[in-house]
């Protein structure tokens, strides 16, 4: 027997909102603060400690939650309580940490004094954690533009770099492109089902005759252009390589594991659970999205010399690979996303912790001959960056191949057999360029005997390295509790009570 | 606890124990680590000789542990009679490749034996492997280990031969993952019963699926870009010649058996129905035919002695290809003699070419000449190797081409045909680079300050001559242990060729 909360009551729904109730505290506290806390650096590490601190803390109530098994009782609500919503705050949560502990000393040596920094990490983790729990649709789109005005900010964060001026612009048009066409779908959603609930969507959709409704179908597909902006998926990913090139380092890496996957979650969510009786409309669009944004995503990060932005490319390609467990259209699918999201996070940090750590102060292109004999010089960093590597190749041992035998299952067993081949090809394109950075890196010598002196990893970025390392060949080998407790939780993407009703 | 129990498990963890004992004892003793290491690694793996039983067909000394149960993932491992010379092979060929690097790995000696025995467990994982998850992992694994082999101890060419290795076989063993997947899904659904068993495979597989062409395809691409079976052959000259002495013998040695391996366990069992189609056979027969030729031409016009071994590769393996797709039990015999004895011949060549390189710093066959005089141990056993690799009767050349001609005769004869000028075509270019090196003038003044075999060279080469004459000479221990399993491989491929369902005996 698990604990029921109903949400019929106010007590209820601030119950089932207490994570992020948690959260939205700790960043008004720092908020007050950073009021009169925001002279020094000093000031700025604990405002980041504190951050951190307070995202440990949302994480434990989510963990209680989750682990004491917490469902909803009663009639349809604004949020869900299930064990999709708690993995998808953890893994944000967790991206969020991790950006935290690597914006630590990252700010420190770009010299960027801004406290409120962290505070916008909070309020965007907030709107991540509605998009993941939102039951509807609303709640979902002010999560939505709750995390996405902060990560605005953040990519402009530092106001002396016209690059990181440029992304912020870039991103927030882009962004409101986005959400202008999300908020329509959701309009026209709206108007023809006359409920924003997902779960009363899906008893409209699935009692309701007329599929072929035309309203139905715009809306669909306005909302999925809006997801496949956030998620960055071809083609509407031109702002990505741009904005994830501009802003900080740590804010890439947050824009590109968080920010991805708490925009996937809410997708999967709403297509799931609010648009489940037509699969087969929105199956078939996501299809060609996936097989598109594979294919240009890895070819043309296959082009790019400049590290960051050949991560940033890959990205995208990943964003494919998410895409393919999404076509599926099942509840395996979601459980694919949640692992290789897990994964895709992890690997993704690690990855930027070390190309912060390589760049120099003020310099942006860190190109991949820049890495040329670091294992001569920081052997143990070298081999973490190759584990980083070939897991974002998906190469056995790794985290990175368990999600994408994960996803290939996926696409498998919902009989989507080309698009399993369109991804491993792309996987082979796309060793193309994570090998050459393992060259670089161990097969070629140094450009000068003190190349590399500066590359540092201190303090909380060296433990990030470290146990991302250790965590990704970990799930490598020994992946089962991990796939089935994110198996566990794509099952749960079921309007069970709905079903019921609806037959 | 009784040898069967943990032998399989022991070969495995073993040498990656060592690896990690290379890496963190000293530099000094690295090499010496890692030649006990395998020494006793085949120490572990010879009473297999003996303990395997000839008369069983099945898979011997298993072992089954749960891994990714809830996936239908054991870590199931076994061995037959064709893995067993496999393993065997490996065991044997590794301590020698560590002993042949003592004096050419000048720099990152500890990286470089650790990845050895990194590479040792991966190999022997790929032919143990009865779960087809497991396989694939240790497919993929061996491949880092070798990449950096050839990467950072290689040639002057080696960043490129590196990553076209790498490539050419991860785009095989993709597209060979998801027909595995696809294969899990197909026959679970078909019994209820989700597992990556190699048995519950391969008993329940539905041989005449529409889509079986395309799953013996992918499966098809990975084992002959691995073989390598012509046109697919392009990665194998630059890695072998780029690779340092100790890879090349590992990879003519072992790796490319990966790929005929793959062939005899699963793509031939899986797919008879393929694999016999008419229009499927010729082509795969025409190619292994063209590899043989193609190879011995190529061979005969490279100036470069590691690089004419590396063709003739192509062309042994040709033969090999044949004697597995005519699918008879002498054929099949005979393919699994001729990779082993290419593997130990071959091995052999590349670590003659090693110690010339050693010697003079120059693999081209013209810089050499006779060298009969001046280093006359050498020279005796270059002949014996060669002739070895030619396949002079006597030595383990012989049986397996004479096996895999006379069981290839009855079911392809015009490919025979052609095949057996092949062999010609072997004596031509080996002999002939023979006599440039070790005959002829002694034209070259820096040949003649040059050093005999030293006695730790010696110790590399004769344990290989010693099999060369035995394999060649009393090949029935051999033959004896491989017939089981090769007769009931043949059973389940024509077997289900016949119109009538023909029950095989090794099914579970």
């Amino acid at each position: 027997m698990w604990p029921v909360i109903d949400l019929g009551l106010p007590g209820g729904v601030a119950l089932a909102l207490l994570p992020e109730l948690v959260l939205t505290g700790c960043a008004l506290c720092l908020t007050i603060l950073v009021a009169w806390r925001h002279r020094s650096e000093e000031d700025q590490l604990l405002v980041g400690y504190l951050a951190a601190v307070g995202l440990v803390l949302t994480a434990a109530v989510v963990v209680v939650f989750w682990v004491s098994d917490v469902r909803a009782g009663g009639l349809e609500s604004m949020i869900a309580l299930d064990g999709f919503r708690y993995l998808t705050d953890l893994i944000v949560l967790l991206g969020a940490l991790l950006t935290v502990l690597l914006s630590l000393g990252y700010l420190g040596r770009e010299r960027i004094l801004v406290p409120e920094y962290f505070l916008l990490l909070l309020y965007a983790t907030v709107g991540m954690m509605f998009m993941g729990g939102g039951a509807d649709l609303i709640v979902i789109f002010l999560g939505l533009e709750l995390m996405s005005v902060s990560v605005y900010v953040l990519a402009g964060i530092d106001r002396r770099s016209v690059f990181c001026a440029e992304a912020a612009l870039k991103y927030f048009l882009m962004g409101a492109f986005a959400s202008a066409f999300l908020l329509y779908g959701i309009a026209l959603i709206y108007g023809f089902t006359g409920t924003t609930n997902l779960g009363l969507i899906y008893v409209q959709t699935a009692t309701w005759v007329f599929q072929e409704n035309t309203m139905l179908l715009i809306g669909i597909g306005m909302l999925l252009v809006g997801f496949a902006f956030k998620v960055a998926a071809v083609p509407f990913h031109m702002w990505t390589p741009d904005v994830y090139d501009g802003a900080p380092t740590p804010i890439t890496a947050f824009m590109a594991a968080a920010v991805k996957a708490a925009a996937f979650a809410a997708m999967l969510r709403v297509l799931l659970e609010a648009l489940g009786p037509v699969t087969v409309v929105w199956t078939e669009i996501v299809w060609w999205l996936a097989a598109i944004t594979m294919v240009v995503g890895n070819l043309v990060a296959l082009a790019q010399r400049n590290l960051k932005r050949m991560l940033a490319y890959s990205s995208i390609g990943h964003a494919g690979y998410l895409l393919t467990a999404v076509a599926s259209g099942t509840d395996f699918g979601a459980g694919a996303f949640l692992f290789y999201a897990f994964a895709y996070t992890i690997m993704t940090m690690g990855a930027f912790a070390i190309v912060a750590a390589a760049g120099r102060r003020g310099e942006r292109d860190l190109r991949v001959e820049d890495l040329n004999g670091l294992a001569k010089r920081r052997p143990w960093l070298a081999l973490a960056m190759m584990v980083f590597m070939l897991s974002l190749l998906g190469f056995p041992g790794t985290a990175g191949f368990i999600g994408k035998w994960y996803i290939l299952s996926a696409a498998l067993e919902a009989q989507n057999g080309l698009l399993a081949v369109v991804l491993v090809s792309t996987t082979v394109i796309s060793a193309g360029y994570y090998l050459p950075v393992i060259m670089a890196m161990f097969m070629k010598p140094p450009a000068s005997d003190d190349a590399h002196e500066h590359v540092t990893v201190t303090g909380a970025a060296r433990w990030v390295v470290a146990a991302t390392a250790v965590v990704l060949l970990v799930l490598g080998v020994w992946p089962g509790p991990a796939m089935d407790v994110a198996g566990q939780g794509g099952r749960d993407l079921r309007p069970s009570v709905m079903i019921t009703v609806s037959k | 606890m009784n040898y069967e129990a943990w032998v399989l498990e022991a070969l495995l963890a073993f040498p990656l124990v060592t690896a990690i004992a290379v890496l963190l004892r000293p530099v000094r003793e690295a090499k010496w680590i890692a030649l006990f290491a395998t020494l006793i690694e085949f120490l572990i793996s010879v009473p297999l000789w003996w303990e395997f039983d000839p008369t069983v067909a099945l898979m011997q000394f298993q072992v089954a542990r749960p891994w990714i149960a809830g996936w239908g993932v054991w870590f199931r491992l076994g061995l037959d009679g064709i893995s067993l010379f496999m393993v065997l092979l490996t065991t044997f060929t590794m301590p020698l490749a560590v002993l042949s690097s003592f004096n050419y790995i000048r720099e990152k000696e500890r990286a470089y034996y650790a990845l050895l025995l990194v590479l040792t467990t991966g190999m022997l994982g790929v032919f143990l492997a009865l779960d087809l998850f497991v396989f694939y992992m240790f497919w993929e694994l061996m491949l880092i280990p070798m990449y950096f082999l050839i990467g950072v101890w290689g040639g002057p060419r080696r960043l490129y031969a590196a990553i076209k290795f790498f490539l050419f076989t991860f785009v095989g063993s993709l597209l060979m993952l998801v027909a595995i997947l696809t294969i899990y899904y197909y026959v679970g659904r078909a019994t209820g019963t989700y597992s990556f068993d190699y048995y519950h495979l391969l008993s329940n597989i539905q041989v005449t699926d529409r889509w079986a062409f395309w799953l013996f395809g992918a499966f098809f691409l990975a084992f002959a870009i691995k073989v390598p079976l012509f046109p697919f052959h392009t990665w194998l000259p630059d890695a072998h010649v780029e690779a340092p002495t100790a890879g090349s013998v590992i990879l003519a040695g072992i790796l490319l058996k990966m790929g005929c391996y793959g062939f005899l366990r699963f793509a031939l069992p899986f797919y008879p129905n393929v694999v016999l189609d008419p229009m499927v056979a010729t082509v795969v027969v025409v190619l292994a035919v063209i590899g043989i030729i193609y190879g011995g031409l190529v061979a005969m016009v490279q100036p470069d002695f590691k690089k004419l071994v590396a063709y003739s590769s192509v062309a042994h393996l040709g033969f090999v290809m044949l004697g597995i797709w005519a699918a008879t039990v002498q054929s099949l015999e005979g393919a699994i003699i001729i990779m082993i004895s290419h593997g130990i011949s071959t091995g052999a060549l590349f670590f003659l070419a090693g110690m010339l390189y050693e010697r003079r710093h120059t693999r081209e066959i013209a810089a050499f000449g006779g060298l009969a005089k001046v280093v006359p141990l050498l020279a005796a056993v270059l002949t014996i190797v060669v002739l070895s690799s030619v396949g002079l009767p006597g030595t383990n050349g012989f049986i397996g081409e004479f096996l895999v001609l006379i069981g290839s005769f009855g079911i392809y004869p015009w490919a025979v045909v052609v095949a057996a000028t092949g062999v010609v075509v072997a004596a031509m270019y080996m002999l002939r680079a023979l006599q440039r090196i070790i005959y002829n003038k002694l034209d070259n003044p820096e040949n003649e300050g040059m050093l005999d075999l030293s006695r730790r060279e010696l110790a590399v080469l004769l344990p290989l001559i010693a099999l060369i004459f035995w394999i060649g000479v009393y090949p029935a221990p051999f033959l004896r242990r491989i017939e089981a399993s090769t007769s009931m491989l043949v059973e389940q491929v024509r077997g289900a060729q016949a119109p009538a369902p023909f029950e095989t005996g090794g099914r579970r």
